[in-house]
Parts: C-alpha cells; sequence; structure tokens
C-alpha cells in the first residue's frame, strides 16, 4: 500500500523542521502547478510503506485571499491526502488551532503534531493531551521536531489513521458556532448538497466557505441563480440579526471555541507578566534608539565576512583547485589522449574558462545564503520588517518587501519568488520592479575581478559603495513610481513577530544548501552552455572559419555592432560589449566572457593575467561606470522568467527590465561624465 | 467618540469590542487571532514611529497604527 501525508501548519511552527526529519534527503523541490509557490516532496524514512510526504505552504488561515491558503486548500479538497498532519506550535497554541478548526471540517483525516512540547515544558506551562484530543476530535502527539523527538510518533499515528481511515468513519467537527448560526448552516448544507458531492466536498465545510461569501468556492460550485439567492438570504438574515458580517461571526464563532478547548486542556504558569527570553532580545533589538544602528552593524558585518578575509580565501582554494589543479590534469590527459587542437580549446579556454570563473565564487555565495538563512531561521528577518516599514513605505513598499529585497542580494529570481508573501498586488509590483536593484549574488565576480584589477587599495569600500548605490537607485526608483505609477493608498501590514530561535546547524545547511545548489545546478547547465556557445562565438566567424583574432568572430562582430551604445558611459570597447550582451543570460557570464576573450582558460595561473588585460582598456573611472551598469541592467534569463511568471503580464515585465536597463544606462552615464567634469580617470 | 487600540499607549491593554471595515485586512486581523472580546497588550512602537507591536493571545503580532484604528476598543 502506498500513502500520502501532507504537512499543514502556521509559519513559524517548526514544519520545515519536521518536513527534514521525516523525509531526510529524499526531498524534492519544486512548484506547485501554475504558481511560483514552492512545492516540496519527499518520501517518509523508516517505513516500510510507502509514504509520500507533501510540504504545504505555511498558513495561518484557509481564507481566499492569499496564494498560499488557496493552494493549500485546494490541494486537501482536490488530491484528498490520506491523512492531513497539521503541526501545532503548543507553545502557541490558541493562533495555531485556529488552522486546526478550519482543517478538520475539509473531511480528510487529521492528525495534529503539537509540537514545541519542549518550550511549554521549560515554561511550566502543562498540556493535557487526552483531553485536547477528545476536545478536538482527533489524534494529538506530541513532538519537539528541533530536538527529533516524537516524529516518528506522529507519523506512527498517522499511518494507522491511514490505514483504518476506510473503515471508520471520520469524525464530525465538534466546534460549534452559534445556535442560529448553526441553523442557517443546516439550511444551506441542505440547498448545496448535491453541489458539494459532485465535487467530494464536505457539506458543512462548504456551506460555511458560501456563508463567510468566499468567491473561490462559488467559483467552483457553479450554484444556480434560486440556490445563491436563498444562500444570500440566510446572510443577510444573519448580518442583521448580529449586526456583523458572516466573515466576523465565524471568526469569533472559531476563536470562541478554541479559547473554551484551552482553559480545559492547557494549563498555564503564569500569564505572561514575566518577560521571555525573546522580549528581553527585543528590548535591545527593536529598541527605540538602537535598532537601526544595531541593524546597520548586523548588514555591516555580514558583508565583511562574506567579502573579506574569509571570502578572498576561499576564492584562492577554489581558483587553485580549478584552475591549476583540475585544469593542468585535464589539459595533459587531453593531449595524452591526443584530442584535436580544437576539443583541447573547447574544453580548456571555453568549459573550465568560463564555468571555473563562476565556481571560484560559489563559496562565498554560500557564505552569503548562509548569514540569509541564519536572519530567517532566527527570527531577525521579521525584526528587520518591523523596524524598516516606515522608511519602505515611503517608497511605496511595505515592511515586509524588505525580506524579498535583502533576498535580492542573494539571488534575483528567487527574491523575485518570495514577494508572494506580499497579499497586495502593487507592492507585489514594485517590489518585483525594485528587487533586481539589490545587487545579487552572481553579479559579485564582476566586481571582485575589478575591484581587485582597479582598486586594490580599497576594493571592500568600492564594492560598498556599489551596494549602496543599488540600494539608491531603489529608492529613487520607489519614490518616482509611487507618485507615477503606483498611486493611491498605502497596503496593509499584518505580520507575526515570532520569538526568537536559536537555528540548528543542521537547518542552516539544508536552508544554505537549498539556495546555494540552484546557483551550482545555473553553473552546471546555463552557465555551462553560454560558455561553450561563446567560446563558439568568438572562435569561429559568420561564415563558420577558425578566427586568429577574436575580433573578427561572431562575438566580434556583434560587439562592436553594440559598443558605440556603450561609449558615451566610458567602456566602449566591443569585449567590455560583448560582456555585456552575453551577460543578459545570466550575470556570472559576463566574467566567464571576459575570461575567455582574453583567452585566459589556458594561461590562468591565477587572475593577474584577467587584471592586466582588462588594464589595457579600462580605467578606474570607467571600470566603475561599468560596474554600476552590471549592477542596475536586465538581471538575467533566470529573473525575467521569475518576474514574468510573478507579474504575470509580458507588459509589467518588459516595462520593468526596460526601466531597469534606461536606468543602467542613465547613471553610468552620469558617473563617468560627471566624474571625467571632477578630474578623474 | 469611539476609542481605538491607537489611543493606547505602550504598556496599556484594552479589549476588542470589533474592527471596522470589510475584506482582507479585516479578515487577516482576525485570522490572526484580534476578534471580539480578544485582550491586547500594546509592546512598543517601531523606532521610526510605525508600525506597532502588540501581544495577542500569547504572541507578539505586528500591524500599523493605521490597522490598531480600525480596531474599536470595548
Amino acid at each position: 500500500m502506498s500513502y500520502t501525508f501532507a504537512l499543514a501548519g502556521n509559519p513559524n511552527c517548526g514544519k520545515t523542521t519536521m518536513f527534514n526529519e521525516i523525509t531526510g534527503s529524499t526531498q524534492y523541490v519544486g512548484n506547485w502547478p501554475g504558481v511560483t509557490v514552492e512545492k516540496k516532496e519527499g518520501r517518509a524514512r523508516r517505513f516500510k510503506e510507502e509514504i509520500k510526504v507533501v510540504d504545504l505552504p505555511g498558513i495561518y488561515s484557509l481564507s481566499p485571499y492569499t496564494m498560499e491558503e488557496i493552494i493549500a486548500r485546494d490541494y486537501i479538497l482536490d488530491e484528498k491526502p490520506d491523512v492531513v498532519i497539521n503541526i501545532v506550535d503548543a507553545s502557541n497554541i490558541e493562533r495555531n488551532l485556529y488552522l486546526t478548526t478550519q482543517l478538520v471540517e475539509l473531511g480528510v483525516p487529521v492528525v495534529v503534531a503539537l509540537n514545541m512540547m519542549d518550550v511549554v515544558t521549560t515554561r511550566g506551562d502543562q498540556i493535557n493531551l487526552k483531553k485536547l484530543s477528545e476536545l478536538l476530535g482527533v489524534p494529538v502527539v506530541p513532538a519537539s521536531a528541533s530536538k527529533g523527538q516524537g516524529i516518528h510518533d506522529v507519523m506512527q499515528k498517522a499511518l494507522v489513521v491511514a490505514q483504518t481511515a476506510a473503515t471508520v468513519e471520520v469524525e464530525v467537527p465538534k466546534l460549534r458556532f452559534d445556535a442560529k448560526m448553526e441553523k442557517c448552516l443546516d439550511e444551506v448544507q441542505n440547498l448545496i448538497a448535491a453541489y458539494a458531492d459532485r465535487h467530494h466536498y464536505h457539506k458543512r465545510w462548504v456551506a460555511l466557505k458560501l456563508l463567510e461569501e468566499d468567491q473561490e468556492i462559488k467559483k467552483k460550485l457553479d450554484l444556480p441563480a434560486n440556490v445563491e439567492k436563498d444562500i444570500q438570504n440566510c446572510i443577510a438574515q444573519l448580518e442583521n440579526e448580529f449586526d456583523n458580517d458572516t466573515e466576523t461571526i465565524i471568526a469569533d464563532g472559531r476563536y470562541q471555541y478554541i479559547a473554551d478547548v484551552v482553559a480545559e486542556a492547557v494549563k498555564k504558569k503564569n500569564t505572561g507578566s514575566t518577560l521571555t527570553v525573546s522580549d528581553k532580545i527585543d528590548k535591545i533589538v527593536t529598541n527605540r534608539i538602537f535598532a537601526i544602528p544595531i541593524f546597520l552593524l548586523m548588514m555591516w558585518m555580514v558583508f565583511r565576512v562574506t567579502f573579506g578575509a574569509v571570502g578572498s580565501w576561499t576564492i584562492d582554494f577554489v581558483d587553485g583547485l580549478v584552475n591549476d589543479t583540475i585544469a593542468g590534469a585535464l589539459s595533459s590527459g587531453l593531449e595524452a589522449a591526443g584530442a584535436a587542437e580544437w576539443l583541447h580549446a573547447l574544453v580548456i579556454d571555453g568549459i573550465i574558462g568560463g564555468v571555473g570563473s563562476i565556481l571560484v565564487f560559489v563559496p562565498q555565495i554560500m557564505i552569503l545564503f548562509f548569514f540569509m538563512a541564519l536572519l530567517e531561521d532566527s527570527g531577525y528577518m521579521a525584526r528587520a520588517a518591523f523596524i524598516m516599514d516606515r522608511a519602505l513605505r515611503k517608497l511605496g513598499l511595505t515592511g515586509k518587501s524588505f525580506i524579498p529585497m535583502l533576498m535580492g542580494f542573494g539571488c534575483s529570481a528567487p527574491a523575485v519568488m518570495a514577494t508572494r508573501t506580499l497579499e497586495n498586488e502593487k507592492d507585489r509590483k514594485l517590489t518585483i520592479i525594485l528587487t533586481p536593484f539589490m545587487s545579487c549574488g552572481a553579479r559579485m565576480p564582476i566586481y571582485l575581478l575589478f575591484g581587485a584589477a582597479f582598486f586594490a587599495q580599497n576594493q571592500s569600500t568600492m564594492i560598498f559603495s556599489i551596494y549602496i548605490l543599488g540600494i539608491v537607485v531603489a529608492i529613487i526608483s520607489g519614490i518616482i513610481l509611487k507618485k507615477t505609477l503606483f498611486k493611491g493608498e498605502a497596503a496593509p501590514f499584518v505580520m507575526e513577530l515570532p520569538p526568537y530561535r536559536i537555528p540548528t546547524l543542521k537547518g542552516l545547511f539544508i536552508h544554505m544548501w537549498d539556495r546555494g545548489k540552484a546557483f551550482l545546478i545555473k553553473a552546471g547547465t546555463v552557465i555551462f552552455s553560454a560558455a561553450v556557445i561563446i567560446w563558439f562565438c568568438q572562435t569561429f566567424s559568420f561564415t563558420l572559419q577558425m578566427v586568429e583574432d577574436p575580433a573578427d568572430s561572431i562575438l566580434g562582430v556583434i560587439g562592436h555592432a553594440i559598443a558605440p551604445i556603450f561609449a558615451p558611459l566610458g567602456f566602449g570597447d566591443w569585449r567590455s560589449a560583448v560582456a555585456i550582451f552575453t551577460g543578459l543570460v545570466a550575470k556570472e557570464v559576463v566574467v566567464a566572457t571576459l575570461g575567455i576573450l582574453h583567452g585566459l582558460g589556458e594561461v590562468a595561473e591565477d587572475s593577474m593575467e584577467l587584471h592586466t588585460a582588462l588594464q589595457t582598456y579600462f580605467t578606474p573611472l570607467k571600470a566603475y561606470a561599468f560596474m554600476a551598469f552590471t549592477l542596475l541592467y536586465f538581471p538575467c534569463i533566470a529573473a525575467f522568467g521569475a518576474m514574468k511568471r510573478e507579474l504575470n503580464s509580458w507588459k509589467w515585465t518588459l516595462f520593468a527590465v526596460g526601466y531597469q536597463t534606461g536606468i543602467a544606462w542613465i547613471v553610468a552615464f552620469l558617473i563617468y561624465n560627471v566624474g571625467r567634469l571632477f578630474g578623474l580617470t | 467618540m469611539q476609542r481605538t487600540l491607537k489611543d493606547l499607549k505602550p504598556g496599556e491593554t484594552g479589549r476588542v469590542a470589533k474592527i471596522d471595515g470589510k475584506g482582507p485586512v479585516k479578515r487577516r486581523l482576525m485570522d490572526m487571532g484580534v476578534t471580539r472580546g480578544t485582550e491586547i497588550l500594546i509592546r512598543k512602537v517601531a523606532p521610526l514611529g510605525d508600525p506597532i507591536e502588540v501581544n495577542v493571545r500569547g504572541y507578539e503580532l505586528s500591524f500599523r497604527k493605521a490597522e490598531a484604528e480600525s480596531i474599536i476598543l470595548e
């Protein structure tokens, strides 16, 4: 027999940890069909039975207002997993049970995994599990995912439930609303019974959703006009009697029920008058005076470690490994095998030269992703949003935009996808347009190369200034766009500040690896192919003759053709023009292209060779203008794809990348020409 | 004048009577546990003056003063 279990729970309830513990290395990360919300699947370890585990998006409710909530409920309703494992944060039980009350109404067996029991015990609170299970009408199993406790018990229980599901009737939800509401619910259930059965939906749940005027369900059921009218009458009658809308009556009813359950099953040691560790940390971290300096200091420290001594050391290490050891071995291997000269050139100059120049930056990018994971998993990211909200609102954004923006320093593509957490479409659009201005990891090689070649004395300051430039451009753009295209009311901001948690090293590494992997795959696929194509285009002419001078090659011709566009910006050389052109594929390719164009795959003992080559046609001022241009123009194919999917409109996507490229040109122009006015070179 | 959550200072507590408005924001607030009869403790105001942090149902929630103004107290 094979089974499917779905994991559902609030954000920050330890769901990801639980999922990692259950599935181990069998995880598969993809997307939900048609949308860009992440879908994770895996196989449960340590079970004879074939158990597929699906990680649903972290949600607070099953309302129809966010993509994540709609995905989660559609999955449960339409795919009918054998069991829904509802992970409940026991240390924040009231709000977590709100989702539980909705899950049990869907008509699929639910097992509650009462997570973070260790926190509850430490606090000295007591939860009567038997009572809780009785009151909720579903099995409750205690666990502490972060300590690896109780996970097997949860799975065991879920398996038993799945195996007996066919013979045991799913319990009717214990939650009962006010008598008047129940009467209406009965009426509506009778009205829609046939329609709900057709979709195999639970009648009571459908009736509730219809009373809430849930548009998604209405669309799915496609009720005849007379039934709709009867339902409208019920709603009007209820709203009249309660002097409130039905959504409110139902939400009130749920929390009322939860309060009763908690009062009976949970014994709290104190009433929350003492300060928790989290409160104490927050006293300092979100303090009126210290918050912003601390925030800036943290960002600066992440930078120092990533781009300072630790980062440079990793670069030297990988550089030696790839360009000396591997390239050397391959080169002599190919010669020994008597490979043709062109094949030798392709492998050493094209592939090693192209992919190798990217690989050296992988450790640094991993370090950056590690810090991102640390900030996110510890709970600081939410504080950053809290601190920065007011400032971001001035740009027409919300504090929540801050998280995708910050992720943008890692990689624009997932950052653009992360805008899904913004409920408001205007916020989302603007955040998507501005996020690529945050300098992503892929652009770092460009700055590192040019920084080392032209600003040896003050490399990290110059690189830091490029990052600041991106932020400044985003701020100015935000203000302009807010006043023009995105006029109107500020969007709401409602966000949980989860307690600080010490992330587990394992969790951090999984998180880092998940993101870093995407980067490596890109290096292996897109950049690999790009490297081969670029090598081909710079080795052959349009007549497919091998050329001596790359200037006569296909790329050389393209480069010469587009170079005049960049002449006013200071870098009118055909080679930099080619690098910008190929950089459309991915920003890493810019450096790879320069490496290939200078034929350095074979000779590069270290990048000093490339530095010297670049110094022949760049000056520090030109180099800086070039860095600024590559920071701001069209992000890359992957980010473009993500933007298209998230914006869901060609018009907006083209506007976004057009705007970015236009701004890039203007800024680089200003840097070069204003710089020259001040006598810089 | 109705008293709203916005009128409270950090350290003060209020009990929710109702939330003004309709639609996603109101629903989100209710989903997060801000419903009739709930006690809300104002924790602090963000360094730049907005949003605010409150304690509701034993956890920390943050929203803007504009949202606080729509939460009417008993």
